[in-house]
């Protein structure tokens, strides 16, 4: 699984005139924002839909259709792996692949502080573009807006996606059963840390990336070989893979068992968790997804993911038990059990 | 990981286990000083592999756990200073004083940072020179050389806007009032190793002498902590009460001499209030009065009344080991990680929150 970096040559065509950065003027809805828009956003996403230049986009959707929304408000807005343009992008495509859909159109809304260079802008949109050529997506409507300096922090941005739900997907939380087995896709904790590293006042040395990426293309080949075997798919960004498989235990009312042997964890990510005091369950996730399976099919699946992009680390890393409901509890590597709650509080504030 | 997964190894904690339950002939009940090593017990799941009749109780080793309440409200009051940038352990902040805590008052506005180190505030102050910048300098004597280098650092730069709110506690202390306390059933001690990579041993040789109580200094992984623990019940069961170190490959029996003239140039002992524990004598930092500029408690006038503590924590009775977290009618009822009574049950190292997160459900699992 290799990561395909974006390319980022793309020159940037922003009329600066005497702009440098963006200003208050360029979210008046006036001649800036035209100026702004035609030589960003238009030029980049352009699309049969956001050409139109309309209110709206006007789709044409039939069947069931999988709706999902979500804001960006990382810190710090380019981080080591990637940035916020292509966070909001992948970020909102997962959401409606763990719906067991595939994503076709977005929505991008801009809030920009102003004093975000055109450079920082544009290096946004590029990335966005990119993101949206690999997820297979296209951005049909959006909204800039920029609010004064203090208000906001550098960007933040919300993507809201629709997508056709796959013919054979049968997602839903009622599905899970006892004896299903709980599958990771990939190394945990990783964007997390990726992002911990350049925090102002912890910054450390490390060559952690973030693993943002779009996963809706390895769910749609897990969905076509394996159908309603797989009963749900969740990407344990927030609160980590701990806070997810709590939400399953409570509402199936079933128990999870996990084993820290299984955990896939980069050496770097540990150690840095290790440093500061960390648990890497806890840990924000991106280019990462839980698959809770039918037990039957849980080695197949695990082998196809594994041949999947983002899926060479994917490790079986419990099950579903009539035990403890309600309770996710692990045995350590030494072999003891202990209770794996949901995250109180926050472990690291604006991930995402 | 080198230094860590060899101390990790199951086939080696099996080894030290079935070593223990060889061992153990009565029921012993031992007191792991820090809180980092109830933090691992629990985390581990060690607690439920240990033979029944061999009972660990979870020392006063927390630091964010004992800081009393009025030094709490100090750091909020100092916070909410306009011209005051407050730093802090990110453990702290969601510890409640007598009205609120220090994430509520950075919720409101106050310019509270979480720093990792000490160094780092006095970068901020640097930075900052129209700002007022305060480090909560909390912690046992393993923090105090950092606190106390950010405070020689900051006196050589010849920073004015740098000072230290200090809440430095002692462990030898504590041990005395330990056992001192006629309801403590503790007999013998895990000490905790990291401390002792700064003090050295010295200072434990009379403590032994004194009680006649084991004391082992121990490490934080589970080879360490079982070996420690195995090394105590030998003790016990044979009758002796000797100082041993099990993590001598980071503890040196005269500990870090450099770390601690650090610390005597910067500090003095004083007396202090341990939360939920009361006054212990000599067992606390104060800032020496050749850097009273850098003592936050001298160059702010502190403007506030003197808490109350919630009656409803058992806090102390828990840090003393007399009572189990879970003894306490308000555990995981009133008091959980989100809302918190006391300080045990909000810093992972408090004894309260690592039997809430961590603890093996005690409903028949």
């Amino acid at each position: 699984m290799t990561k395909t970096k974006l390319n980022m040559h793309l020159q940037c065509p922003m009329p600066k005139l005497d702009f440098e950065v963006i200003t208050l003027g360029h979210g008046s809805g006036g001649l800036l924002t035209n100026q702004l828009l035609d030589s960003g956003v238009f030029n980049l996403l352009s699309n049969d839909w956001l050409d139109q230049r309309h209110d709206g986009a006007l789709l044409n959707l039939s069947g069931q259709t999988a709706f999902s929304t979500d804001s960006f408000v990382i810190s710090p807005v380019f981080f080591p792996g990637g940035n916020i343009g292509e966070l909001a992008v992948n970020g909102t495509v997962n959401d409606i692949a763990m719906c067991g859909a595939i994503p076709e159109y977005i929505s991008l809304g801009f809030i920009i502080e102003e004093g975000l260079t055109m450079q920082e802008f544009w290096d946004i949109l590029v990335s966005i573009k990119f993101a949206c050529e690999k997820a297979n997506v296209k951005v049909v409507t959006g909204d800039t807006k920029v609010v004064e300096r203090g208000k906001g922090d550098k960007i933040f941005i919300n993507t809201t996606g629709v997508g056709r739900v796959h013919p054979q997907a049968n997602i839903h939380i009622n599905n899970i059963k006892v004896d299903d087995k709980i599958i990771v896709s990939g190394n945990l904790a990783t964007h997390g840390m990726a992002i911990m590293s350049v925090r102002e006042g912890l910054e450390f040395e490390t060559d952690i990336e973030s693993d943002t990426c779009a996963l809706n293309h390895t769910i749609k080949y897990l969905l076509d070989e394996f159908g309603i075997d797989i009963h749900l798919l969740r990407d344990p960004t927030r609160g980590g893979v701990a806070t997810v498989l709590n939400e399953i235990a409570k509402q199936t009312n079933k128990g999870i068992t996990l084993s820290q042997k299984e955990l896939p964890i980069k050496e770097q990510v540990e150690g840095a968790c290790e440093i500061l005091g960390l648990d890497p369950l806890y840990v924000a996730n991106e280019g990462l997804f839980i698959a809770v399976v039918d037990g039957n099919i849980a080695d197949d699946f695990l082998q196809k993911l594994k041949s999947l992009d983002h899926g060479a680390h994917a490790s079986i890393i419990g099950e579903v038990v009539n035990n403890h409901p309600r309770q996710v509890v692990m045995t350590s590597a030494i072999g003891g059990r202990r209770v794996i709650n949901m995250l109180v509080g926050e472990q690291l504030p604006r991930i995402c | 990981m080198k230094y860590l997964t060899e101390y990790r190894k199951p086939e080696l904690v099996e080894q030290y286990l079935d070593q223990i339950n060889q061992s153990v002939t009565r029921p012993w009940t031992i007191m792991e000083v820090c809180g980092g090593q109830t933090h691992s017990l629990v985390k581990n799941g060690i607690l439920d592999m240990l033979p029944k009749n061999l009972q660990m109780i979870h020392g006063p080793g927390c630091p964010v756990c004992v800081t009393p309440l009025n030094l709490i409200d100090k750091a909020i009051y100092l916070a909410e200073k306009k011209e005051v940038i407050l730093c802090s352990f990110g453990d702290m902040l969601r510890v409640p004083g007598s009205k609120k805590s220090l994430l509520e008052s950075k919720a409101t506005g106050a310019d509270i940072r979480i720093l990792y180190s000490p160094l780092e505030a006095v970068k901020l102050a640097k930075e900052n020179p129209e700002r007022e910048v305060v480090f909560f300098a909390v912690g046992f004597e393993t923090t105090a050389p950092a606190n106390a280098l950010s405070v020689v650092h900051a006196n050589r730069a010849g920073l004015k806007n740098y000072s230290i709110l200090a809440s430095h506690v002692l462990v030898p202390p504590a041990i005395e009032a330990v056992m001192d306390d006629d309801e403590s059933h503790v007999k013998a001690f895990l000490a905790a190793g990291h401390v002792c990579a700064i003090m050295g041993l010295d200072e434990y040789y009379p403590l032994v002498e004194k009680y006649k109580v084991p004391v082992v200094v121990t490490g934080f992984e589970p080879v360490d902590l079982l070996q420690g623990i195995l090394m105590t019940v030998r003790q016990l069961e044979s009758g002796e009460a000797k100082l041993e170190n099990q993590y001598s490959r980071v503890v040196q029996s005269d500990g870090n001499p450099a770390a601690r003239s650090l610390i005597q140039q910067v500090f003095q002992v004083n007396d202090r209030e341990w939360r939920g524990i009361g006054s212990i004598s000599k067992s606390g930092y104060e800032v020496r009065s050749e850097f009273s500029n850098f003592d936050a408690n001298l160059k702010f006038q502190i403007d506030i009344e003197e808490a109350v503590e919630n009656g409803e924590c058992i806090a102390g009775q828990v840090l003393k080991g007399i009572k189990k977290p879970y003894e306490c009618p308000q555990f995981g009822e009133k008091c959980k990680p989100s809302t918190p009574l006391g300080a045990p049950m909000v810093s992972s190292e408090g004894a309260c929150a690592a039997y809430y997160h961590f603890a093996t459900a005690m409903e028949g699992m």
